[in-house]
C-alpha cells in the first residue's frame, strides 16, 4: 500500500515533485478552465448593452463609494427573492460589468432591478438624506454628491478604452464621443441622436438630479441605478427553454 | 517487514526510525473512523459526479442522472405560488373595481394583497402607511392631485404620473424663477397672494399685487379660485395639504422651480391582477370619490 510506503516518496524529491504539481494543477483546472467557457456560461438574450458615458461614471462613483459592501446586484433563483426582487438575475447581465456588482452581503436590498422602480427625485432626496424618505433606514447619507461635477468627464474616453481592453465591445466612435455623449444624457436640451444611435433608442435622456446647469456625480449615480435590470427584454427570454436552465 | 522497523520499547509502537537528539517519533496509524470518513467522502463527491451536474464537457456539461436545474426548480416553485393565487386574482380582474367591496371575501383578498404589494413597491415613497412624505403624496386624505376615484388610482398605477409610457399623466409647472418667467419681485408677491388664498397671514399689498401675477400665469391650471384641477394634477392651493410644504418659502421655492413627481410605469413590474389589489387598498387608505 502507498501508505504505508510513504517513506519512497519522502526520499525523492523528483517524486515528490511531480506529485505536488499533479495536485496543484487540479486545483489550477477547477478553477480555470471555467473561464474559458464562459461564453457557454452567458444566456443569449436581447437588450443587454454596454453602458453609456453617464451611467459608467455613475458606476465609478457607486464602487467609489463601496455601495457595494451593503448592496448587492443579484437577484438568486429562489422563489421569495423573486416575489420581492423580480426575475433572478442572468449572467448576461452583468456580462458588460467589470469587475462584476454582485456583492455577498445584503445590509440593504439589492438592487440588481432597482431600474425604473422610483423616480430620480426619488433616488435624489433618498440620496441626500435616506431617512427623510425610508425612516428605518441605516444608510448614510451622500448629499455631497450633489451639485459635484462629474470628475472624470474629461477623461471617460479612457475609462471606455479601459473597458474594451477586458472584453466591453465599445466601438472606436463610442470612444471618440463619450465626453458629448456624457453631457448629452443628462440634458433634456441636448442633442442625443448620436447618443441614441450608439447606445439604443431605450437609453433615457433627462435630467437626472433636478439640477440642469451642470452633469453632477449625482446625475451620474442615478442614470446608473435607473438604468440596473431594465436592459433584457423579458418578453423574448424563454427561461425554461433547455439552454437557459443551469 | 515490519519486523524490520524499529520499535518504541515503552508503547510497543512502530517508530519512523527517525531520531533526533535521541528522541523518536512514533508512526501511529490513524484512527479508523477517519479513514473510513476520508474514504467515504471520495466515494460520495464521485457518486455526487453522476448524479448532479459536475463537468464541463465540450459543448456544454454533464447533466448528471437526477437531471437537476435551480431554474427548472424555481420556475416551478413560482408556478406552483402562481396558481394558487390564480382563481382569486381572475376572480379580482374579472370584477369591475366599484364592485370588489361588495363581494367580502374578494375584498378581504384585495385588501390583503394589496398591502402586501404596497409594503414592497410603494410604501418607499409614500410611507409605510401611505401617509407620503415632502414631494412624495400622502395617499390617507381624501385630496388627490390626480384623480383620486377607484379607476383614476387604477389608472395612475397602469401608466405613471410623467413617465415615457405613452399614456401616462402629464402635466408641468413652468419653473417660474430659474426658467426667468418671472421676475423675483413678482414671486415673492405671487406667494404672498398664494398664502391668502389658504387663509394664512399674508402681507396684503405684496398680495394685492400678486393677485395679478396669479391671474395672468397661475389661473389656467390652479383656476381662478385656486381650487387646482384634478384632470391635469395642479394642486388645490386653498387646503391645508401642501406636496412641497406650505410656508412662504417653500411655496416661493416652488414657483422658482416647478418641480414635479414622477410615478414609475407599474405596469411594466407588477400584472395587471395587482394592480387591480393595489387600486382596491389605496383607495381604501383615503379615496377621492
Amino acid at each position: 500500500m502507498l501508505f504505508k510506503n510513504h517513506g519512497i516518496i519522502e526520499r525523492n524529491s523528483m517524486i515528490l515533485l511531480i506529485g505536488i504539481l499533479l495536485m496543484v494543477s487540479v486545483g489550477g483546472i477547477v478553477q480555470i478552465a471555467p473561464l474559458f467557457r464562459i461564453e457557454q456560461t452567458i444566456e443569449k438574450v436581447d437588450g443587454v448593452r454596454p453602458y453609456t458615458p453617464l451611467e459608467l461614471a455613475g458606476r465609478g462613483v457607486y464602487i467609489r463609494e463601496g455601495c457595494y459592501t451593503c448592496h448587492s446586484q443579484m437577484i438568486r433563483p429562489l422563489r421569495d427573492e423573486i416575489e420581492r426582487y423580480g426575475h433572478y438575475s442572468l449572467a448576461a447581465e452583468s456580462m458588460y460589468d467589470h469587475p462584476f456588482q454582485w456583492g455577498s452581503k445584503r445590509t440593504g436590498p439589492d438592487l440588481a432591478r432597482v431600474g425604473g422602480r422610483y423616480s430620480d427625485a426619488w433616488h435624489v432626496q433618498h440620496l441626500i438624506n435616506p431617512r427623510s424618505v425610508v425612516p428605518e433606514s441605516i444608510m448614510p447619507p451622500y448629499a455631497f454628491l450633489e451639485g459635484r461635477p462629474v470628475g472624470v468627464q474629461n477623461t471617460i474616453g479612457k475609462h471606455l478604452m479601459a473597458q474594451v481592453r477586458v472584453g466591453v465591445p465599445y466601438t472606436q466612435a463610442d470612444i471618440d464621443n463619450a465626453k458629448d455623449d456624457l453631457i448629452a444624457q443628462a440634458d433634456p436640451n441636448a442633442d442625443s441622436e448620436g447618443l441614441q444611435a450608439r447606445y439604443g433608442g431605450k437609453v433615457t435622456v433627462r435630467d437626472f438630479d433636478g439640477d440642469p446647469t451642470k452633469v453632477t456625480e449625482m446625475d451620474a449615480l442615478v442614470a446608473y441605478l435607473q438604468v440596473l435590470g431594465t436592459m433584457v427584454d423579458f418578453k423574448t427570454y424563454e427561461p425554461t427553454k433547455a439552454e437557459n436552465l443551469r | 517487514m515490519s519486523d524490520n522497523k524499529p520499535k518504541d520499547d515503552i508503547t510497543g509502537v512502530e517508530t519512523t526510525g527517525h531520531s533526533w537528539d535521541g528522541i523518536t517519533e512514533l508512526n501511529n496509524p490513524l484512527p479508523r473512523w477517519w479513514v473510513l470518513t476520508f474514504y467515504g467522502c471520495i466515494l460520495w463527491a464521485v457518486a455526487y459526479w453522476i448524479a448532479m451536474p459536475a463537468w464541463p464537457t465540450i459543448s456544454g456539461h454533464t447533466k448528471g442522472l437526477l437531471g437537476l436545474s435551480d431554474r427548472a426548480q424555481v420556475d416551478q416553485a413560482v408556478g406552483a405560488l402562481t396558481a394558487s393565487r390564480a382563481p382569486m386574482f381572475a376572480k379580482l380582474h374579472a370584477t369591475p373595481l366599484d364592485q370588489v367591496a361588495k363581494d367580502k371575501a374578494l375584498f378581504q383578498f384585495a385588501q390583503e394583497s394589496g398591502k402586501v404589494a404596497f409594503a414592497q413597491n410603494c410604501s418607499t415613497c409614500h410611507g409605510a402607511g401611505g401617509q407620503g412624505a415632502k414631494g412624495f403624496p400622502s395617499l390617507v386624505d381624501d385630496v388627490w392631485l390626480w384623480d383620486g376615484s377607484l379607476q383614476g388610482i387604477r389608472s395612475t398605477l397602469e401608466t405613471g404620473i410623467r413617465t415615457d409610457h405613452p399614456e401616462a399623466r402629464f402635466s408641468q409647472m413652468p419653473s417660474f424663477g430659474r426658467d426667468k418667467l418671472l421676475e423675483p419681485q413678482q414671486i415673492a408677491d405671487v406667494t404672498q397672494y398664494v398664502l391668502t388664498l389658504s387663509k394664512q397671514p399674508a402681507d396684503t399689498r405684496a398680495a394685492a399685487r400678486g393677485a395679478q401675477v396669479y391671474a395672468a400665469n397661475c389661473v389656467a391650471c390652479h383656476g381662478p379660485e385656486g381650487k387646482g384641477d384634478p384632470t391635469q394634477g395642479a394642486p388645490n392651493l386653498t387646503d391645508k395639504e401642501w406636496l412641497y410644504g406650505g410656508t412662504a418659502a417653500d411655496i416661493a421655492m416652488q414657483i422658482n422651480l416647478g418641480r414635479g413627481g414622477v410615478m414609475p410605469t407599474m405596469s411594466q413590474r407588477l400584472d395587471p391582477a395587482t394592480l387591480d389589489a393595489l387600486a382596491v387598498y389605496v383607495h381604501s387608505l383615503g379615496g377621492g370619490t
